[in-house]
Formats: structure tokens, C-alpha cells, sequence
């Protein structure tokens, strides 16, 4: 087996029995990316001299140290909206520049700290605004499955990189979708954890109470590693839990026997790809079969959550976006007066998608509209948050699709932001509720695309997430199909 | 409701965009076509139901009131669009 196609927990037992260096294996890694990344076009940034650095003190502490890291020596790559500190960091926007994080994201501060290997920064959709990777502000992804096809978004880079091999694994951000969406558009593992399981300090911010990091890996044990090295109390980030954090590792063998699984109905509806639909239900026998108890539940506000969901996200990303004034850093315009300057500079560093939905959540904060659109959204996202509860007396997971269709073709939605938007209709409900949620592999359709299946769990209750998706993907083996680049 | 090119206009104000004719009509046509989807949200009566505010119980999150970072106004600096000596320059704004 070539090494670039390790998991993080193969390389990381070849890593410490000394079996493989990594310096080897991280010299493969950008090897697998100079022969394939002007097919996949993933990474907007490479880091290749302080990648085989780390890689190099990685290979000392594993000669020296009793108790490793699973994720020393471990090449990852980064969604470019992580501040790292001395490498750029674009967030795929023009408003950026060559803009040079003077800190680390906790997240990346944790990873170095665990000694993995940053093998560079991956392309998204400007500020993480989409659905497919095209918004990037420098060149779009394409999917490693079918190089006409999107790779999903706004992590399709990430997702993009772990499906090619191009990395051992990667991180991502999801705020409507952005880990899970394209995680089973490339056919790899993707986790949005609960809100405020992992720091968000350091994440260029989009909306800001929905935002988590999470892991996107070739299978589900590696996912349980890195959720391990991400998650915990940030005194930076106000809204991180100091809950316990669990072993999740540990939770990963114990099967599906006795687990009662919820299936909405409103998530099976007219419109979603009749291939999707076959693979959801099969998988859902699959669980039956290895002894998990299947019930029919009812989400009933589930219509309402893209209207919802492109409020409230667009309000936050409004304000978010409006630090970006040409002043401190970033793109600034020559223009004649403060205001002009503000205005030019916006308008020359922000893609269409970004001004569409900075417009769209002004005009709905905006004086005589923030009632009938903004609170509206907020109190109709409680009766969404109120769904889950009341399902989560009857179940202990809810299974769904991923995404209503496979991979699309690049350019089929970009003249349609309405029809995008809609690609999300699985994936926001469980940001607008704060809920943990995984997708993973769970069959192709005719054109060899992968479908992804969502298991979503309680808040905080990542161990039974993971664990019902190591059975269903130990009882397949779907994770172990490559695309041929 | 039909939105209007003023409102987009002032909605571009409020936001600092500067829009050309061509994006401000796409925007126009495009928002209203986003917004009329929104609508269906007065389909619920939501007379009765709380705002949202978090969606996982936290209590306030509070500490001692310390300096704990470190100076780094170097590092801060060499992003600046403009700068002077350990200041950022910006346009002037008191004529």
C-alpha cells in the first residue's frame, strides 16, 4: 500500500513503530500533490519547507517520546479561513491580500502542539459562503470523482485534498454544511461537532453562532482522533464548552445493537436524486440489520430552515464582514474621502456571493425590516431547535441523506443562488439547533459520484454519532473506494 | 412586496458597497427573488414562541480582568495598508 493512501491512524502505527518517517511520508504527500493538483486544483497555499521542518522534529519526538500523539508526524491539510500564524491565510478572498496571521487559530495552535505536519492551506468559497467551491475569489476545486464535477463547498478543498490523497487528513469549518456537504460529494468522512465542542478562536468568522471546526478524514476512526486533538474548553472563545471530552476512540467499537434511530420523513421529499434516496434506505437496513431499531420521526419545521438559515447567517456575515474596511489590513482603494475609501475597497475585494448575502443580511437588520425577516428567522429557529428536542426523547440518532443529489456539474447552479442555497436543505437545520453530525460514504450512483449519509446525535453526544457510523462503515467497507486521478 | 432599486441603493449605503448600474440591477432582481422565498416563514404563527439565543446552555462565561497576550504590534503592523513609524495611516476624517 502506497504511503499517501495511509489513514491517520495506518501512518500513525507506522510512524511509531519507526516502520515509515515522517519526512517519508510527508516528502510522498507533496509528491501526490505535484503530480495531481493541477487536475484538483485544492490547495490555494503550499508549505512545503516548514511542512518537511515539522516533519523533521516530528521524526526526533517520535524517537524520543513514550506516549506519542496520534497526530505527531501526521501531514494535514488546513481550509484556508484558519489563521496561521506566518502563512498566508486568503480565506479565498481578494479583500485579504497577503494577509499574514500574527497568531494561530486555537485549532492550529492544538495541532502544532500534537505535532502534525501542515502541508498547506486548502481553497474554499470566499469567507466560506457556498456550496460548491466556486466562489473562491483565485479558481474553483474540482472533484477528485469527476474533474467536471463540484467538489462541494465551502471545505471543497479539504474534502477535495483527503479524497485525492493529497493530504494524510484535514480540517474544515461548517456553518450550514460546509464539512459534511462536500465530505459526501468526494466521498470521505466529514464531522461538524456541537457548537462550542471545539474554539472557534482564530476561524475567520462568517456567522458566528454557527461556526464549528471540524475533521474531514478517510474513515471514521480518524475523525474520532482528530475531534480528540480539536476539542475542549478555549478561555478565548466565550461560547467553547467546558464540558468533559470524552475518549472517542473508545466509543467506536460498541455497535449499533439496541440504538434507536430516528428517520424524518420530511427529509425523504420530491426533488432529492432517486439513487440518494436508494442509498440512504439501504443504509438504514444495513443498521437494522446489525440490531439498530428504526423508527419514522417527524421534524415538522424542517421546510422552513434554508428561509431561516439565509436570515440569520447573512445578518452575522453582515456584521461580521464589516470589519473589512481597508484600514488595519487587507485591500485598501485610493479614493477621495474615509467613506469612498470603505466603499471602493468593498467593493473591489468582495466576490458577488459575498456582496449578495452582505446585502441580503443588511436589508434584513436593516429599520423596518429586522422584525418581519431577522426576529422572525430567530423565533422560527427556536420551533427548528424544539423539533430535535422533542425527536431526541424518541431516538438516540437521526439518519439522513447528506445532500438531496450527488456531486453537480461545475457551473450548473452559479446563475441560481436560490436553487444553491438549496443544496444545503439537509445539512442547516442541525447548525441552526447546534447539534453534532457526521457524514460518511454509503454508496454511488450511475456516474460513479459517492452519496453521503448523515447521522446526527444530541448535543455533545459525538461518542454515538461516531460510533453508530463505524459500524455502518465497518459493515460496508464503501470508505475504501479511490477515485483514479 | 416588490423590491425596489431605491432600497437596494440604500441597503449598498448602509452595507459601504459601492455597486455598478449592472450589479444593482442583478441584486435587485436576485434579492427580491431570495426574499419572496423568505415569505413562507408567515405561514407560522410565532406569536408565542421565544427568540433564539444559544443553542447549548452556557453559562456566562466570565474571567478575572488581566492583560494575558502578549505585545505584538509588529506583527500587527506589517498588514497595514499604510502605516507611519507604530501607527496605522488612514484618509482623513475631520476636514
Amino acid at each position: 500500500m502506497s504511503l499517501i493512501a495511509l489513514t491517520v491512524h495506518e501512518a500513525g502505527e507506522k510512524l511509531r513503530r519507526r516502520e515509515i518517517s515522517s519526512v517519508e511520508l510527508t516528502e510522498a504527500v507533496f509528491e501526490r500533490i505535484a503530480a495531481t493538483d493541477d487536475k484538483v486544483h485544492a490547495y490555494l497555499t503550499l508549505a512545503r519547507d516548514s511542512a518537511l521542518e515539522q516533519a523533521k522534529q516530528a521524526d526526533t519526538r517520535l524517537s524520543t517520546e513514550a506516549q506519542p500523539s496520534p497526530l505527531l508526524g501526521m501531514p494535514i491539510a488546513v481550509k484556508d479561513n484558519f489563521l496561521t500564524r506566518g502563512m498566508r491565510t486568503t480565506c479565498a478572498s481578494k479583500i485579504l491580500g497577503d494577509f499574514m496571521p500574527p497568531y494561530d487559530a486555537t485549532t492550529i495552535a492544538k495541532l502544532r502542539d500534537a505535532g502534525a505536519v501542515i502541508v498547506g492551506k486548502t481553497n474554499l468559497d470566499e469567507f466560506a459562503m457556498g456550496s460548491s467551491a466556486e466562489n473562491s475569489a483565485f479558481f474553483p476545486t474540482r472533484n477528485p470523482w469527476n474533474l467536471e464535477r463540484i467538489p462541494g463547498g465551502s471545505s471543497g478543498g479539504s474534502a477535495a485534498a483527503v479524497a485525492a490523497d493529497q493530504c494524510i487528513a484535514a480540517l474544515g469549518t461548517d456553518t450550514g454544511g460546509s464539512i459534511r456537504q462536500p465530505a459526501a460529494c468526494c466521498g470521505v468522512v466529514g464531522m461538524k461537532p456541537t457548537y462550542g465542542r471545539v474554539s472557534r478562536y482564530g476561524i475567520i468568522a462568517f456567522a458566528s453562532s454557527m461556526d464549528q471546526v471540524g475533521p474531514i478524514t478517510k474513515d471514521v476512526r480518524d475523525a474520532a482522533l482528530l475531534l480528540q486533538a480539536l476539542a475542549g474548553h478555549d478561555p478565548a472563545d466565550s461560547t467553547s464548552s467546558n464540558r468533559y471530552v470524552p475518549v472517542y476512540s473508545e466509543a467506536l467499537s460498541s455497535g449499533v445493537k439496541g440504538l434507536r434511530i430516528g428517520v424524518p420523513k420530511e427529509y425523504f421529499v420530491s426533488g432529492m436524486q432517486p439513487e440518494v434516496e436508494n442509498a440512504v434506505r439501504a443504509a438504514i437496513r444495513q443498521l437494522e440489520k446489525d440490531g439498530a431499531k428504526i423508527d419514522e420521526i417527524s421534524l415538522p419545521h424542517t421546510e422552513y430552515a434554508v428561509a431561516v438559515y439565509y436570515i440569520v447567517a447573512t445578518a452575522e456575515a453582515s456584521s461580521n464582514l464589516a470589519r473589512y474596511d481597508g484600514m488595519r489590513f487587507g485591500h485598501r482603494a485610493e479614493a477621495r474621502d474615509l467613506t469612498e475609501t470603505y466603499m471602493i475597497s468593498r467593493d473591489e475585494g468582495f466576490g458577488p456571493e459575498v456582496k449578495r448575502r452582505i446585502m441580503l443580511g443588511t436589508y434584513v437588520l436593516s429599520h423596518g425590516y429586522y422584525d418581519a425577516y431577522y426576529l422572525k428567522a430567530q423565533r422560527v429557529r427556536t420551533l427548528i431547535k424544539k423539533d430535535f428536542d422533542e425527536a431526541f426523547k424518541r431516538c438516540d440518532i437521526i439518519v439522513t441523506p447528506t445532500a438531496p443529489t450527488t456531486a453537480f456539474n461545475v457551473g450548473e447552479k452559479t446563475q441560481d443562488p436560490l436553487q444553491m442555497y438549496l443544496s444545503d436543505i439537509y445539512t442547516i437545520s442541525i447548525n441552526l439547533a447546534g447539534l453534532p453530525a457526521l457524514s460518511l460514504p454509503c454508496g454511488f450512483d450511475g456516474d460513479n459520484m459517492p452519496i453521503g449519509l448523515q447521522i446526527i446525535g444530541k448535543h455533545f453526544d459525538e461518542p454515538t454519532v461516531l460510533r453508530a457510523a463505524h459500524a455502518y462503515e465497518q459493515a460496508t467497507q464503501w470508505h475504501t473506494k479511490k477515485p483514479k486521478i | 412586496m416588490k423590491l425596489t432599486r431605491e432600497s437596494v441603493q440604500r441597503v449598498a449605503t448602509l452595507a459601504r458597497l459601492r455597486l455598478t448600474a449592472d450589479e444593482e440591477s442583478a441584486l435587485t432582481a436576485e434579492l427580491d427573488h431570495i426574499l419572496g422565498y423568505m415569505v413562507k416563514l408567515n405561514k407560522l404563527n410565532t406569536a408565542n414562541v421565544e427568540l433564539f439565543s444559544h443553542s447549548v446552555d452556557n453559562l456566562n462565561a466570565l474571567r478575572e480582568d488581566k492583560v494575558t497576550n502578549q505585545s505584538n504590534a509588529e506583527a500587527l503592523l506589517a498588514n497595514a495598508p499604510e502605516r507611519d513609524q507604530t501607527f496605522f495611516r488612514v484618509p482623513k476624517i475631520i476636514e
